[in-house]
């Protein structure tokens, strides 16, 4: 009873970004109990990327295959782990927009509670305590869950690790189930960038940009960083229409939790903050010096972005060479 | 259509937050509580969608003080409401299953919630109704067509958004942009006063989850002015650089 299961995401037949650190929680709950882990991947065929499993930390490869499994299927995700939870300890997912919506109804349907985007997972006895924001961030609470829990771990929680293992692979029996929800497609931005949640760097544009036409600006900082950025923003812009809702950061949009997050005409309201305070390095561009983004940012430039920005986007192609 | 909404009152956004003595919960002292601004997105939809006939009941679980709640919901416009009158748990499921127990044999075409509650951040009394009850699910839509029976919505996923479809009834989580929520007028207000309100009491089954602390969030370090103006840029990149090896 000591195995974890980490259910992990694809998409067009490949594993999405973050497996390897979802398996890297599940390695360390399983090693504390000297258990083993268990990956689990759905697909419509072979899903490309699950190779590299082992290595991540995993023991085994459960594949479930399935037609529906081309895109997101709730239901026969649902019917299918379900089918195989009672050996498990735990289940875990990652705290994407699928894995919070898989792990509610996975653990309604085996009667577990549920812990919902983890930062930190351990033992506890029988049970197992997560560690979570709560309140936007505001507040730290430290759950314990009893009977196999399903715990949704935030993405870069937890770095992968580099375990040298070669995972067995296992076919899963996908059981009947009742599709009833059909995703029919995704739609993809019309540019492809990479997502707020995703980036290592996230240069965030607020009302102090003035208009619509000046996130260019920000997409040249970005740009800078060669694919490893993406442009978000406060809400103040979102709601002017200035860019699309997808890139808001904050209590009512996205959580981000880049390496390094720039927050450009920015005020640092607390539901902006709720969205990036545990980013890893922030810096803030702002002309008050009072504004409150400065109490939280680690590195300040107190002056004019339209003055400051392209400069600073020259610098960092220079400094990147 | 009749619609359930699903409202869950918790601290304004804007209230600082305090631990309680117990350690585990917090200090209501001085906080001003409204409904979760996400469930203002179900409200109006409700709304929306029974303009033409049809019936929006909202419904929320907790001590009497979510009457008030319910009241803004019946304010806004929704047709009467049901206080589930106990105390919810810090397990989300033990929640969902007192809900779904009331809303089972509700005749319901629609059951609305929010996409989360800005105090548990659970996000997951939508997924889990949808289990309970056997009923289609989709979370965090961000637009909503009926048609023929039929709910097609769109939800954003990382890079991208995700279309999908199912049958009513069904449970629908709902995030910002959705729509935009009414304020509720002063006519509402007046009206909500007299719109009915039915108090049923209930209580958690068994709880498996339980919080063990409430803490405070570990302060970011003092970070420093590098400096201002464009000047200050060359000062900056070498603290990306050096300290913290982000460059
Ligand atoms: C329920 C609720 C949920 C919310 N959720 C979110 C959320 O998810 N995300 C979010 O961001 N907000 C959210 N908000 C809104 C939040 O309260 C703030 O209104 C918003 O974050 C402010 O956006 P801003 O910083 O862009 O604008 P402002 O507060 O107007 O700040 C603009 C800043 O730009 C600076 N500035 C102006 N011109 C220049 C210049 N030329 N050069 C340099 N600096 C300049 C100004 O000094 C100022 O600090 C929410 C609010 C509520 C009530
Ligand atoms: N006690 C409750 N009573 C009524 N609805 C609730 C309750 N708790 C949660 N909800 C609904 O479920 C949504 C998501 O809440 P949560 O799962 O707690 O994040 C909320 O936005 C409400 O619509």
């Amino acid at each position: 009873m000591t195995t974890i299961l980490a259910v992990l995401e694809q998409r067009d037949g490949a594993l999405r970004k973050g497996a390897a650190e979802l398996i890297a929680a599940a390695r360390q709950l399983a090693d504390a109990q000297g258990g083993t882990v268990d990956a689990l991947v759905f697909g419509a065929g072979a899903v490309s990327g699950t190779d590299a499993l082992g290595a991540a930390g995993a023991d085994r490869l459960l594949a479930a295959t399935h037609a529906d499994f081309a895109h997101y299927c709730p239901d026969g995700i649902v019917a299918t782990v379900a089918g195989i939870a009672a050996g498990y300890r735990a289940i875990v997912t990652a705290a994407t927009a699928t894995g919070k919506d898989l792990a509610p109804r996975i653990a309604a349907a085996i009667g577990a509670p549920c812990g919902m985007d983890v930062t930190a997972v351990s033992l506890s006895g029988e049970a197992i305590r997560v560690v979570r924001p709560v309140y936007a961030g505001k507040a730290i609470q430290t759950l314990e869950l009893t009977g196999t829990p399903v715990i949704a771990v935030r993405p870069a929680a937890y770095p992968p690790i580099s375990a040298g293992k070669t995972a067995e692979a296992v076919a899963v029996t996908v059981p009947p189930f009742t599709r009833r929800l059909t995703v029919t497609g995704i739609a993809a931005p019309e540019q492809a960038t990479i997502d707020v949640t995703e980036a290592r760097v996230v240069v965030s544009g607020g009302r102090g940009l003035g208009e619509a036409d000046k996130f260019a600006l920000l997409e040249e900082l970005a740009a800078a960083f060669e694919g490893d950025a993406a442009v978000g923003a406060s809400r103040a812009v979102v709601d002017a229409g200035w860019i699309g809702h997808g890139a808001q950061v904050g209590q009512t949009g996205k959580t981000v939790a880049p390496e390094l997050y720039f927050a450009i005409g920015i005020s640092g309201a607390i539901q902006h903050l709720a969205g990036m305070r545990t980013a890893r390095t922030i810096v803030a561009i702002n002309r008050d010096k009072d504004a409150p983004i400065f109490k939280v940012a680690d590195y300040g430039i107190v002056g004019d972005l339209f003055e400051v920005v392209p400069v600073l986007t020259a610098a960092v192609k220079a400094a990147r060479g | 259509m009749k619609i359930a909404v699903l409202i869950r009152r918790v601290p304004d956004t804007t209230a600082k937050i305090v631990v309680g003595s117990s350690g585990t919960t917090i200090d209501p002292t001085g906080i001003k509580f409204v409904a979760n601004p996400y469930d203002e997105y179900a409200i109006e939809a409700a709304i929306t969608l029974t303009a033409d006939g049809g019936e929006a009941v909202a419904v929320a679980f907790g001590p009497d003080v979510v009457q008030e709640t319910l009241r803004t919901a019946l304010a806004m416009g929704v047709h009467r409401a049901v206080h589930l009158q106990g105390e919810p748990a810090a397990d989300g499921l033990a929640n969902a299953r007192v809900l779904a127990e009331h809303l089972r044999d509700g005749g319901y075409d629609l059951i609305l919630c929010g996409k989360l509650a800005v105090d548990d951040y659970n996000q997951q009394t939508g997924p889990m109704l949808g289990e309970l009850l056997g009923l289609p699910c989709a979370t965090s839509i961000t637009s909503l067509e009926i048609a023929d029976g039929t709910a097609k919505v769109m939800r954003e996923v990382e890079g991208g958004t995700e279309a999908a479809e199912c049958a009513l009834p069904a449970v629908l989580s709902c995030d910002k942009g959705l729509n935009t929520p009414r304020l509720p007028g002063l006519k509402g207000i007046m009206g909500a006063k007299k719109k009915p309100l039915e108090v049923v009491p209930v209580s958690t089954g068994p709880v498996l989850a339980t919080v063990v602390s409430l803490a405070m969030p570990p302060e970011r370090p003092a970070g420093r002015i590098v400096g201002e103006g464009p000047d200050a840029v060359a000062a900056l990149i070498e603290a990306l650089t050096s300290e913290a090896k982000v460059l």
